[in-house]
């Protein structure tokens, strides 16, 4: 039962992942880029860490991984927000 | 299912180091080169090895990649950001097919060591930590660690030997304009305590598992260097005595630890099991700090602001 749950939920975040890339390459400029990468990475790793989450022995790993995955969401939307920022900056002044 | 994962893993190595050394652009190869050192630190973490996986995802990717990235804005602002042409490629591309077959007969000439040898588990209880990298890195082979935390000293201070006569005296690094109630100065609020735990935790850990000065002083610094970039804390200035002593306490105490072994009659840099623990304790609580501020001021490089005296 938990192996089914890994599967699932580690393949639905995959699916995330995979469409977070199509995106940062198809899409036509950096907002939209980012606007791809950041948010369908973010809930792809949400899955990723869930379904690895069935895996855990102790309560003390599934608190691991949402810490990991509360930091990975931190940096990631921080981050977006600087590109865009200074991909901001750089359309102003051409 | 786990050689496939393995294979997998070489093949993205290799193939992202080829990334990074092939094809044009500075920025792209540092981008790749990043990549490189984590997927590197997962092969660690594979083969069991997770002090250098961690020494590396830290060291190998984060700091080296930082470091790598301020080179490159600063050509950039110099004007000398430009791609240099092939022919000056070759003497390093030269060197580098040298160090790679040196590599390579290397691993096929030399026997194989057994791992992780009959001495070492026969040692460690006198070494006075539990974790055998700790014990090899600070006691067996403290010559080469402490030279290492000389050697670091010795890049800052070139690197400081580059300040312009105008700048001595001012706080190092670029000014950093922060907007107050922005993104980056929030952000550089809310992840320098949780830093902070995470590289004490690793220091003071390393006696006994995974860890260690280098590991938890890389962090350390990576806190240092959030905080000043978000404005949350103003980096010294570059005379400052007590940062200068903080830059000089790990080899110094590493130093004065060699001599008490020394003078203990064990002989310099040997520590005798009645002193190895507390003196590795206080050798690791050093050094982090002085690799901490080391690495945190080489990323930030020399004063900028022309000060006005």
């Amino acid at each position: 039962m938990a192996d089914v749950a890994t599967v699932v939920l580690t393949g639905i975040g995959l699916f995330f992942f995979l469409a977070g890339t199509a995106g940062l390459m198809r899409f036509p400029d950096t907002f939209s880029r980012l606007h791809a990468l950041t948010k369908a990475d973010n809930l792809g790793l949400g899955f990723i860490a869930l379904g690895v989450a069935f895996q855990a022995a102790t309560w003390r790993e599934v608190a691991l991984l949402a810490l990991i995955w509360a930091l990975a969401l931190l940096a990631a939307g921080t981050v977006s927000q600087l590109v865009a920022r200074a991909a901001l900056g750089e359309e102003e002044t051409r | 299912m786990t050689f496939v994962l393995d294979a997998v893993l070489c093949a993205l190595i290799l193939g992202v180091a080829a990334a990074t050394i092939a094809g044009h652009g500075v920025f792209r190869a540092i981008v790749f080169f990043i990549v490189y050192g984590l997927l590197v630190a997962v092969g660690w973490v594979r083969l069991g090895a997770v002090d250098v996986a961690l020494a590396e995802a830290a060291i190998g990717a984060g700091l080296t990649g930082v470091l790598f990235l301020a080179a490159y804005g600063r050509l950039g602002r110099e004007g000398a950001g430009g791609d240099a042409p092939a022919p000056a490629h070759l003497p390093a591309a030269m060197a580098g097919l040298g160090v790679t077959c040196a590599l390579g007969w290397a691993w096929s000439a030399l026997p194989l060591p057994d791992r992780p040898g009959p001495q070492l588990a026969e040692a460690l209880p006198m070494s006075g930590v539990e974790n055998p990298v700790t014990a090899v890195l600070l006691n067996f082979r403290a010559w080469d660690t402490l030279l290492e935390s000389v050697v670091l000293l010795a890049a800052l201070t070139g690197l400081w030997m580059l300040t312009r006569d105008a700048a001595w005296g001012g706080r190092i690094g670029l000014p950093q304009h922060v907007r107050p109630d922005g993104v980056m100065a929030g952000f550089g609020r809310v992840l320098p305590p949780l830093g902070l735990l995470v590289g004490v935790y690793l220091v003071y850990i390393g006696a006994d598992r995974p860890g260690g000065a280098f590991q938890g002083g890389t962090v350390l610094a990576a806190v240092g260097l959030v905080a000043a970039l978000a404005g949350a804390v103003r980096p010294p200035r570059i005379g400052a005595t007590r940062w200068r002593a903080a830059l000089v306490a790990g080899p110094l105490v590493f130093l004065l630890a060699g001599l008490a072994g020394a003078a203990l009659g064990a002989g310099f840099l040997t520590l005798p099991p009645q002193i190895a623990g507390a003196a590795l304790f206080a050798i690791e609580v050093a050094l982090a700090a002085s690799i901490a501020v080391t690495l945190a001021f080489l990323v930030l490089g020399p004063p900028e602001e022309t000060i006005t005296r």
